[in-house]
């Protein structure tokens, strides 16, 4: 065994840095999965009758559908009926302020790395958590809504804007739209709801971190972001679990909405618990991310950094409607152990000179498989449509997978579509090469790795690419071999 | 500063060096020469601690200390440094982020502060004069796309950033345009001190001229045959292997 195996060893049994979980009272529904479940948190939340009824509706189309299979990923079936499908963190009364928050709460921000206070007054992004199910705090509201912008948790948007949250919930993604979509509309508990009024440049980050704390629960937010015509408005979210032996789901929906001359820069970096070095417990993660450029000239991009969950079923989408919209899809996902990631996205030209840039770094280490599934779709109408996809993948040892699913649909003969695809190892060429230079083997692969990666994250926010890098690094720190 | 007793290593066991001896002194220049596929990149690899070959006999001692137990890494921060024959690329990393980590982590090895932007980017600016490098190429991702002769100069320029105690240089000369070669060799020669020592791999007596050296040796089927001063040099140029070659075989059947 040479010393980079040894290193390999020694490293993937490294723990999850974020697995821990704190005990509170949870305020929590029966394990199950009925209507009286639905009815029970539609009651809960003070929901209006509406959404009761659409929840309602979402159940019963779900109840119609069957698994997805199709995904290079395996599992065993999710017992859908032994998980809670609700659980907030108790509270005697709703605070007020930030100040008025159970510390215990604040604690676990704080330990995330997410200090609320301090991103508020440091780092001038405003931040709403949305732990276990609900929406816990929403910083710099005021400043926000000074300018008309709403930048709070869903549930809240249900009951102070009613009409928007009706005029576009389900509108980018409906509820028949998948398997586990359905579930989501159904059962969704809270998440977060953006929405920037005409003309208006929104001036900070907006951002959401998410949590799993409880056993036995799903997780099923639900992330609506309008942007009308000539806004602007970035909005990031980080996401972590804490590490248990049994797998949990999370099955979350974002629609973004992009007006005319509109752009919204979605970026996520997704840190679920991965599962144990061994394959056991982990995250499943489901979900369905859609964005449509409904006006001429708007622009939707989705940059994501993966390297979380044990399986991951993803693909962010653009609908590119208006004329001259344009769509971008930015990726990284790494892979370690016993990691499965099935992810990738789908760019719909519907209206004319449409552009989609696709540009997809797949990481695999340990005995994972990571697949990246991409659908170009040009129709009729779509004259003068330009894809351009950049699909790279990168193995590190000789135990895992890297796969590549392009499926591109062309209807329209001006279309110009492009596909490149690589596949490359780090080398021990490499590594000793920096090794040589006086780098440790971790310090190498991180290199080499934001290397590869660069291009995708230099499209996050400053803040962001640091803690994606270190990230990076975590993951899949000694994973050479 | 060098010391190797009857080195013999093998990759993938096939023996490739088999019984190497070499003192070298702080200050000194040695030259090794020797047709292709004698093993005069092996013993650099190996020197440099590269783990596919096997050490199966011998020590190396490098100020004293066992060389042979240390890693790549230790090597290099202990002042090792290797000019590869074929510079590796490393795609999307600068040279000037990946110069930094190096500096850095070999400077925490000997206990001195990590540089600060500033700081590191002066120290740049001052070797990249040494070997005449163009900072265009510095911030291009490491050596990818780069000329023969490019990566030849910027392995030096990585030299002239890490201040080894002992340098190889294996094949430094060859794909260097004659104005190059001096360049180079100039750089070579401005880093020599009495504290360091270089060895240098190379099949042309005319890089001898630049970097003149105190021995050379003839490394054939793994060992070193002949020791001389720069006349042997010269020798070899006017006559080729042959002659060494029959020398080792008469010996050989005696
Ligand atoms: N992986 C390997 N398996 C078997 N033989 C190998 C392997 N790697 C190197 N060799 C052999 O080891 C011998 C020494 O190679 P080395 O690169 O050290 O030669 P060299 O003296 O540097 O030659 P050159 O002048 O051409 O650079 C060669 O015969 C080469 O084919
Ligand atoms: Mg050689």
């Amino acid at each position: 065994m040479s010393k980079d195996n040894q290193i390999l060893e020694e490293f993937t049994s490294k723990e999850y840095e974020h697995g821990w979980s704190v005990n509170y009272e949870a305020d929590e529904a029966p394990a199950g999965l009925n209507e009286d479940i639905i009815r029970w948190i539609s009651v809960k939340k003070e929901e209006p009758q509406w959404l009761l009824e659409w929840r309602l509706k979402a159940f019963k189309t779900w109840q119609s559908m069957i698994e997805p299979e199709w995904a290079n990923v395996h599992y065993p079936k999710i017992n859908l009926q032994a998980l809670k499908y609700y659980s907030a963190p108790k509270q005697s009364k709703k605070p007020k302020s930030l100040n008025e928050l159970d510390p215990e709460l604040l604690a676990i921000y704080e330990r995330l790395g997410i200090s609320l206070n301090e991103q508020k007054r440091l780092q001038g992004i405003a931040v709403d958590a949305v732990l276990d199910s609900v929406s816990v705090a929403t910083t710099f509201k005021d400043t926000l809504s000074k300018l008309g912008i709403v930048f709070c948790s869903f549930s809240e948007a249900v009951k102070e804007h009613p009409e928007l949250v009706k005029k576009y919930l389900g509108s980018v993604v409906p509820m028949t739209d998948n398997y586990y979509a359905a579930l989501n509309s159904a059962v969704f508990s809270d998440g977060s709801f953006c929405y920037i009024p005409k003309g208006v440049r929104c001036p900070m980050e907006l951002s959401t971190y998410f949590r799993i704390n409880a056993a036995n629960t799903g997780q099923f937010e639900r992330t609506l972001i309008v942007a009308e015509d000539e806004s602007y408005v970035s909005y990031l979210e980080g996401c972590t679990a804490p590490q248990r032996d049994e797998n949990q789901l999370h099955a979350a929906v974002v629609e973004i909405y992009a007006g005319a001359h509109a752009e919204v820069k979605y970026s996520t970096v997704q840190n679920w618990f991965p599962g144990d070095k061994n394959g056991k417990g982990g995250i499943y993660n489901f979900v369905t991310k859609r964005g449509i450029c409904a006006g001429d000239y708007s622009k939707i991009s989705w940059t994501q950094v993966e390297t979380g969950s044990a399986v991951t079923w993803k693909y962010p989408s653009c609908i590119l409607k208006g004329d001259n919209s344009i769509g971008e899809f930015y990726s990284v996902a790494v892979t370690n152990n016993y990691q499965q990631a099935d992810t990738g996205t789908k760019m719909i030209h519907i209206g004319k000179n449409t552009k989609s840039r696709i540009v997809s770094k797949g990481i695999s280490a340990g005995k994972s498989q990571n697949s990246y599934r991409g659908q170009v779709q040009v129709m009729k109408r779509a004259t003068n449509a330009r894809n351009f996809s950049q699909c790279d993948s990168l193995l590190m040892g000789d135990r895992c997978g890297a796969h590549t699913f392009p499926y591109i649909d062309i209807n329209n003969p001006t279309a110009k579509v492009e596909h490149e695809a690589t596949t490359s190892k780090i080398g021990e060429d490499q590594i000793f090469y920096c090794n040589q230079r006086g780098i440790a083997t971790e310090d190498a692969v991180a290199l080499i790795v934001n290397g590869y990666a660069k291009e995708v994250l230099n499209q996050l926010p400053m803040e962001f690419a640091v803690e994606a890098q270190k990230l990076l690094a975590l993951t899949l720190e000694g994973s050479v071999g | 500063m060098l010391s190797i007793k009857n080195l013999h290593a093998s990759i993938e066991g096939t023996p490739i060096l088999r019984g190497i001896n070499l003192e070298i002194k702080a200050g000194e220049v040695h030259a090794i020469m020797g047709p292709n596929g004698s093993g005069k990149s092996t013993l650099a690899s190996v020197l440099a601690g590269r783990e596919e070959y096997e050490v199966t006999e011998g020590e190396v001692l490098f100020q004293g200390k066992d060389l042979l137990e240390l890693a790549p890494e230790e090597r290099a921060r202990e002042g090792v440094f290797l000019a590869f024959q074929y510079p590796v690329e490393i795609p999307g990393v600068s040279s000037t982020n990946f110069l930094r980590t190096a500096v850095n982590q070999v400077r925490e090895h000997r206990g001195l502060e990590p540089l600060d932007a500033v700081k590191f980017l002066s120290l740049m600016k001052e070797k990249m004069k040494l070997v005449e490098i163009d900072q265009k190429l510095l911030s291009r991702a490491l050596n990818e796309g780069f000329s023969g002769g490019e990566k030849k100069r910027n392995e030096i320029f990585q030299m002239a950033m890490l201040e080894p105690k002992l340098s190889i240089l294996d094949e430094t000369d060859s794909g260097l345009d004659i104005d190059a070669l001096k360049v180079v060799s100039n750089g070579v020669n401005q880093l020599k001190s009495p504290e360091n020592a270089t060895i240098v791999v190379t099949h042309y007596q005319r890089l001898l001229d630049y970097i003149v050296p105190d021995f050379v040796h003839v490394l054939y089927k793994g060992q070193i045959v002949k020791s001389g001063t720069k006349d042997l040099a010269l020798e070899l140029e006017e006559k080729g292997y042959d002659w060494i070659k029959e020398e080792v075989e008469s010996k050989a059947t005696v």
